[in-house]
């Protein structure tokens, strides 16, 4: 065990924590007011719900002993020897709790992110359920394949921390779930303006010092790898914001503050599979074209008709699939990409973007339709009219 | 009596009020509201998705005074409250029927 190493990734764990409650501030920001509270729940109520699905069932699913390259054993069920020391951990300079939990604060934000895609006309109920279900047979075999000793990670995909893992995989999961569940009433008629974004951009800015603990952390060690990962997060979110802001001007708009957060999020979504791989400089490549193919991504759901009400699919989807296919590019430290001599990486990292998509998108698809056939996934249209926060929580937000 | 309703832009209350004050008269009603006349409305951009805002934020005033009063005060609020664009707003008098001091249970004039 390594004690500075430790005491890092406890540090880490915390920052990876803290980013799903300003996941949910950065999504309730831009609903309308009758409907941040229950914005705010459906990432909130992850930390609760996930955590325990987690340490009971997911942990042992994603890193148990491998079978057959799709799945762990039940060998960690309920945090069996799962201890203090390092035995069994797959991290040797860790405690085995320590990696346990960290890996549990990625599960907690995965579905959270999801949540944008549905936002202001799911029923909490089946949010509940879907949510359970998708991390036992969605995340807890995408975490597995990656890096439990699955195929995936096998076949030298590289995915530094999440990239397929938690962007993809709920961008994936939010496009199946904006297709089955329908458009939110009224969408394309009326105005759907964002209600606080102060509040937003106040969450974008917890998910950017949060990321910090989701990628440097991923190194799982207090070293310079944790310290490139770092400054490459940083620049990319740098990057990423003003990319979104440059391609703004030229499409002819003025810069918005939303487009700031939403391109400082584009930047770090797209440098994740990439932050341990990769030098400042091609981070800086990596995030900026993250905000240029993520504010396209943001147009396709008008383009196709689909109500990804808080864009999960253009930002998570895209964004995750862009630093994927740019790691296969920019890979140049302990690993090469296309650019320094190995176009082998991107043709794996094609197959690994291939994968997730079509296993994310087709299970999540299947989990939606069966609740949709069981309990229902929808509010009616009166309590979707009234808004979630009185409908399906009895309070409100602002009181005046 | 006369009731003096006075919608002006946000940014004018200030100088509205003052220039109320400045007559003598003490009291008013403020409130946010949003409306539209000639002006029109403005465009807002939220990730690349354009909307009309048709309704503009405005500011209400409302004061009651003694009817031979009105001439002084519609002087006042025009002065202070024009800009010559279009937008600066309306002032709508109505004649009001009765007036009473909570606190005390003075009614008309005195109660103002």
């Amino acid at each position: 065990m390594n004690a500075a190493d430790t005491s890092f990734i406890l540090i880490c764990s915390a920052l990876v924590m803290f980013m799903t409650p300003g996941l949910a501030l950065f999504y309730a920001g831009m609903a309308r007011s009758k409907n941040v509270l229950g914005t705010i729940m459906q990432s909130f109520v992850m930390l609760g719900l996930v955590s325990i699905i987690w340490a009971v069932i997911g942990y042992t699913l994603a890193f148990g002993d491998d079978i057959g390259g799709f799945i762990g054993g039940m060998n960690f069920f309920a945090l069996d020897g799962v201890g203090m020391d390092t035995l069994n951990s797959p991290a040797d300079n860790l405690p085995h709790l320590l990696f346990m939990v960290f890996q549990g604060m990625f599960a907690v934000i995965t579905p959270a992110l999801i949540t944008g895609a549905f936002a202001e006309r799911m029923k909490f109920k089946s949010l509940l359920i879907f949510s359970s279900l998708w991390i036992i047979v969605v995340y807890a075999p995408m975490c597995h394949w990656v890096w439990g000793g699955g195929w995936m990670g096998e076949r030298g995909a590289l995915d530094f921390a999440g990239g397929a893992v938690v962007h993809m995989s709920s961008g994936a999961a939010a496009l199946a779930a904006c297709l089955v569940i329908g458009k939110r009433k009224g969408y394309g008629k009326q105005s759907f303006i964002p209600h606080n974004l102060p509040m937003t951009l106040l969450g974008a800015g917890i998910l950017w010092f949060g990321w910090f603990g989701f990628n440097a952390g991923s190194a799982l060690a207090a070293n310079g790898v944790a310290a490139n990962a770092f400054v490459t997060t940083h620049l990319a979110a740098a990057a990423g914001l003003l990319g979104w802001l440059l391609v703004e001007g030229i499409h002819g708009g003025k810069p918005t503050t939303l487009g700031a957060a939403s391109g400082a999020v584009a930047g770090l979504v797209a440098i994740t599979p990439a932050a341990g791989f990769v030098t400042p400089m091609a981070a800086i490549l990596i995030g900026f074209g993250g905000g240029i193919i993520c504010y396209g991504g943001i147009l396709l759901k008008s383009k196709f008709k689909y109500d990804d009400s808080l864009d999960v699919v253009g930002i998570h989807g895209l964004g995750g699939t862009w630093g994927a296919l740019a790691t296969g590019l920019f890979a140049s430290v302990g690993a090469e990409g296309l650019f320094y001599g190995n176009p082998e990486q991107l043709w794996i990292q094609l197959e690994s973007v291939i994968c997730t998509w079509g296993y994310c998108f087709v299970v999540s698809w299947i989990l939606l339709k069966v609740i949709d056939a069981t309990v229902g996934l929808r509010v009616t249209e009166d309590e979707e009219i009234i808004g979630l926060d009185v409908a399906e929580h009895s309070e409100a937000g602002y009181q005046l | 009596m006369k009731k003096i309703e006075i919608i002006v832009r946000p940014f004018k209350i200030d100088d509205v009020k003052e220039a109320i004050a400045d007559l003598g008269l003490r009291g008013m009603t403020v409130t946010e509201v949003k409306g539209f006349g000639r002006q029109g409305g403005h465009k807002e951009v939220y990730r690349g998705a354009e909307y009309q805002v048709d309704f503009i934020a405005k500011t209400k005033i409302e004061i009651v005074v003694e009817a031979e009063r009105v001439p002084e005060v519609l002087e006042a609020v025009r002065n202070s409250a024009l800009t010559g664009k279009v937008g600066d707003g309306k002032i709508f008098v109505t004649p009001v029927e009765e007036v009473v001091r909570i606190r005390t249970g003075e009614t008309g004039p005195d109660a103002i």
